[in-house]
């Protein structure tokens, strides 16, 4: 073939492109190869590809699409973590003559790649799976407002995730930082396929959040149960609604800053290019305005299952609802109003730096007020020292911390001698690690049960907690001692030998992040296999308050024959205290929505244009994109998109649970 | 980098002992808190100060969260459960008005110190209770990040240096500061504190060193590659030092002119330090105004801040050279299929493009 039709075929892909010398990437590629093959070789044998396709893949179900996320966050945590532990490798040993094991072009994208999957693809997954999971339980709801647009939101997170993970074995990932600041992210300084991929991988996930951010806010506003006013959402509800009033407003900006970024690769145009007029301080300013409230669509959510984790596990009405929604509220306003923190040093003047500083010292106020709601709600309650409750006391100590050294990084002048430092670092992992993962891990261990009809190990479930909890602190606290010595973050080698210990205390601290790891992964298979010990069948495990106890664990398809009536705040908790009666006949069909492939087919079309993007193969990218229309004018036409549960299939499964009520004593 | 231990090589054992060791013992220790000049001990003081207003509230915060934790456990019968209580319109405010009592003070030493610790602006004082003199012009230091080095050139002396500096104590310094492509953070923990170093435009630092010694600074904005090698020495001397300093690197006779320049401007890692006797006086503000490539034209329109002024405003960046580059790559969607490469991996053996030389 000649050149010219090779380079029409492949773009610029060739046999160089793949990590055949180096053995680290290999040796990795082996093993996610055998893991894989051996995992669909399982799969096959045990016949399961079509449940899964019927009951999963295609499945417009929000549990289980909140249940996929949940699992889409775990596998990217351990491809996040494996980039941690590597970094924290290279830094610990790379000290003097010692040059590390990772050389320059493999470290910057270990670093980069562990900032994307880390908040793109372990946060921004678990976040929206618990909301997608929780949100139309507690309000009461049969589903989200656009259930199709669910499946295909969350596979187009998922493309998102294949794409960065493709970078791994195929190319090479951005050696740029995780924001992928200009002009070090131009063409002129990155030319090759990293931020391709990079640009791609975030333009294919955004377009899955901001979709699923769109249908949340519906769900929120339109499907909330008779009686459920605004003011008598569960505090969780109402964080998911500030959270996705954010994505909304933020991930357009996102998208768009990308474009742009995208405009200057692909078309040689100068937005944030050094030259011909091009300002690349105006990328820093643009992806700030996405990337400060996007900080806050992380803990949002995180903030109000601590909320109804307190309230649960105390036995006690949460302290200060009103005052925790306006606090929720202030903070979603208040988080537009910040981004300039990220970049005091600049050069922006005094007063521009003041406001910018002092709008972020307010939001610790409402910040404050909620923490001390949690405590008072603590105050004269009964507290019961489960899974939850313990990440949550956690989250409470580390967190504050963290708020604090916060506050103090938007003093400028502080800021000026610890930007971009490790305090910098320590300072987000502390609020990220201790706020948003410890958060996750209290909704996991929380709405576990409800999801699966049975607990989640005790025992392992400690050891995962005093693992993460210990290993941040041995990991991070360094870190906060580096950063006042000086010394800056993504720096691949050192030379003064007296800052090493610092570094092996974080490398240990790692290492038992690490154990912690494991020890939930061991958590869900031991649960797993001890599931009829841990077996619930009341649907209220916890004693909860809120309605997603008032159904069956796992809930039916339809979570409510009957859509209940709201008359108070923690609405099961008033309809237990009120003798509750759940109705036992009378039931009626169920009108529900109809399983479709089509969003894995338009996400797997847009995974396939953003490889002919990335490799410069126009007619992949020109066939996937006529692709895309394609199938989605042809979805269009697809009329039979709902379904009738009969009457009679609802009794039968809602007499399976008044047996089950009456066997456990309910 | 950070060699903290080229002045205290004499005591290098004791790194080796527990890290609780080398905190009090000081030494290379906590830079940031501990500086060694004038703006960088008002900026440690800010932030002790901050911490320690937070830290009252946020240690009772974090005394009641396990005192109440351990209280009201579910097997401590001796107490009350008061599960319907929950609100208290006194601890409402308490818990609203405390944390705003805090963030008022702070918010008042946040405008006051952002505004005399003004990178931007003169300084007041060379040292606590010693203003600048009336008259004094500050030292001038032109400053542009490399990839991945440092150029010095000093206006006044006519000299350029690379990856070192001096600095007379005692006397003001003003920076003004760019980048030749990507976007760095010139930062010596033991002076000031940083400010960025971006292409096309211009920044600002006043600082000023009051003890002698051997300090670091470095690159505080990654910038790719060779970023982890990107540091250079900062000697603080008296002005007979520094006397000395500039005549050793007028010895050395080399001019730095665009030429000279253009190749020191290729990329390079862990560059030793080096000096020129004499630099083109209009060097930096062709750096600037990106127009160093034969046959550029710079703009002719300068906006950059005039010395002296408080400077509050950042100078428009003037970036509008009306050409692109030679070498300036087109856009991918514009190129003929024989232009668009591959994309080996980096450190592949016969990718060729990248492997900066290495001195």
């Amino acid at each position: 073939m000649s050149p010219d039709v090779i380079k029409f075929l492949f773009g610029r892909f060739s046999l160089e492109s793949l990590p055949l010398h180096e053995p680290i990437v290999m040796g990795t590629f082996v093993v996610v190869a055998l893991g894989g093959a051996a995992l669909v070789g399982a799969l096959t044998y045990f016949r399961v590809w079509g449940y899964l396709w019927n009951e999963w893949f295609t499945s417009v179900d929000h549990k289980k699409i909140g249940v996929m996320y949940m699992i889409l966050g775990m596998i990217m945590l351990l491809r996040g973590f494996s980039d941690a532990i590597m970094m924290r490798m290279q830094q610990s040993m790379a000290f003097g003559a010692n040059d590390g094991f990772l050389p320059a072009h493999h470290y910057d994208q270990v670093f980069t790649a562990h900032g994307v999957i880390m908040i793109f693809f372990v946060a921004m997954p678990f976040v929206t799976g618990l909301m997608n999971f929780a949100v139309p339980l507690q309000i009461g709801a049969r589903d989200v407002s656009f259930p199709f647009l669910n499946n295909f939101s969350f596979w187009m997170t998922a493309m998102g995730a294949v794409i960065v993970m493709m970078s791994l074995f195929v190319g090479e990932f951005a050696r740029t930082g995780w924001l992928a600041m200009a002009p070090l992210s131009g063409l002129d300084q990155s030319p090759d396929v990293g931020v391709d991929y990079y640009i791609w991988a975030l333009q294919v996930a955004g377009i899955g959040t901001l979709l699923s951010g769109i249908n949340l806010v519906c769900t929120i506003v339109k499907m909330r149960a008779p009686g459920m006013t605004m003011m008598k959402m569960p505090i969780f509800t109402w964080t998911a609604l500030c959270t996705n009033i954010l994505i909304v407003a933020a991930f357009p900006v996102l998208t768009a800053v990308l474009a742009l970024l995208g405009l200057d690769r692909y078309f040689g145009t100068h937005f944030f290019t050094n030259t011909m007029g091009g300002n690349p301080m105006m990328y820093v300013n643009m992806i700030w305005i996405w990337g400060h409230p996007e900080v806050y669509i992380l803990i949002l959510p995180a903030f109000g299952v601590y909320s109804e984790v307190t309230s649960t596990f105390c036995d006690k009405r949460l302290f200060g609802y009103t005052s925790m929604v306006y606090a929720t509220v202030v903070i979603t306003i208040l988080s537009y109003l910040v981004w300039l923190h990220h970049f005091f040093t600049m050069g922006s003047g005094a007063s521009v730096n003041s406001f910018f500083g002092i709008t972020t010292m307010i939001i610790s106020i409402p910040t404050g007020a909620k923490i001390f709601n949690w405590l008072f709600t603590m105050y004269h309650g009964r507290i019961r020292f489960e899974l939850p409750m313990m990440w949550t006391i956690a989250f409470m100590l580390t967190f504050t911390v963290g708020g604090m050294t916060g506050v103090l990084l938007a003093v400028p002048p502080a800021d000026f001698v610890l930007h971009n430092s490790l305090f910098l670092v320590a300072h987000f992992h502390n609020v990220i690690i201790g706020g948003v993962v410890f958060g996750m891990f209290a909704g996991i261990n929380y709405w576990f049960p409800k999801a699966f009809g049975f607990k989640l190990d005790e025992f392992w479930g400690k050891m995962s907690f005093w693992f993460w909890v210990s290993g941040y602190w041995f990991a991070f606290t360094p870190l906060y001692v580096l950063g006042l010595m000086g010394v800056t973050r993504r720096l691949r080698h050192f030379d003064d030998p007296s800052l090493q210990i610092w570094f092996l205390i974080a490398a240990f601290g790692a290492a038992l992040v690490a154990i912690g790891i494991l020890s939930s992964l061991i958590q869900f298979y031991v649960s797993f296999r001890d599931r009829e010990r841990l077996r619930d069948t009341t649907g209220d495990p916890w004693g909860g308050r809120t309605l997603e106890w008032a159904t069956s664990s796992p809930p039916p398809a339809y979570n409510f024959a009957v859509t209940p009536v709201i008359h108070d705040l923690d609405a099961w908790y008033d309809m237990k205290s009120r003798n509750h009666r759940r109705p036992t006949d009378g039931y009626r069909a169920i009108l529900m929505p109809r399983n479709t492939p089509t969003g894995l087919y338009l996400a797997g079309l847009s995974l396939t244009f953003g490889v002919g993007m990335i490799w410069y193969v126009w007619w992949l990218a020109g066939a996937s994109l006529i692709g895309v229309f394609a199938v989605a004018i042809h979805h269009t036409f697809n009329y039979d998109r709902e379904f009738h549960i009969p009457a009679d299939e609802v009794t039968r499964t809602e007499e399976a649970r008044t047996r089950a009520l009456a066997a456990a004593g309910v | 980098m950070f060699s903290c231990s080229i002045f205290r090589a004499h005591r290098r054992p004791i790194a080796l002992l527990a890290p609780a060791a080398s905190f009090l013992l000081g030494g290379c220790g906590m830079q940031v808190l501990a500086p060694s000049g004038d703006v960088a001990r008002q900026q440690a003081h800010i932030l002790t100060v901050s911490t320690l207003l937070m830290l009252v509230i946020i240690l009772p915060v974090m005394a009641l969260t396990i005192f109440f934790a351990w209280r009201y456990r579910a097997s401590n019968d001796t107490v009350e459960h008061k599960p319907d209580w929950d609100h208290s319109t006194s601890l409402e405010l308490i818990i609203w008005s405390a944390p705003l009592l805090i963030i008022i003070m702070l918010g008042a030493i946040t405008w006051i110190s952002t505004h005399t610790l003004d990178p931007y602006r003169r300084l007041g004082r060379i040292a606590p209770g010693q203003p600048v003199a009336a008259k004094t012009a500050p030292l001038e230091i032109d400053v542009v990040a490399l990839d991945w080095k440092w150029l010095f050139i000093y206006p006044e002396q006519g000299i350029a240096t690379v990856n070192q500096l001096a600095l007379p104590l005692n006397r003001e310094v003003r920076f003004r500061i760019t980048s030749s492509s990507v976007m760095n953070s010139f930062y010596i923990p033991a002076l000031a504190g940083q400010i960025y170093a971006m292409p096309g435009m211009e920044t600002k630092l006043h600082a000023v060193l009051n003890k002698p010694g051997r300090f670091e600074g470095f690159s505080a904005n990654y910038s790719g590659a060779g970023f982890s090698g990107m540091h250079f020495t900062v000697d603080g001397v008296d002005d007979a030092g520094f006397a000395r300093w500039v005549a050793h690197a007028r010895a050395g006779g080399a001019k730095l002119d665009l030429p000279v320049y253009r190749v020191l401007a290729r990329p390079s890692e862990n560059v030793k330090p080096l000096r020129w006797a004499a630099a083109d006086p209009k060097l930096f503000d062709r750096i600037v105004r990106m127009c160093t490539e034969p046959g550029a034209t710079c703009a002719t329109d300068m906006h950059m801040g005039t010395a002296g002024a408080a400077g509050q405003s950042m100078p428009a960046p003037v970036n509008d050279n009306s050409r692109p580059p030679a070498g300036e790559p087109e856009g991918a969607l514009l190129r003929s299929g024989s232009e668009k490469g591959t994309a080996p991996r980096a450190g592949s053996p016969n990718d060729a493009r990248r492997s900066p030389s290495q001195n």
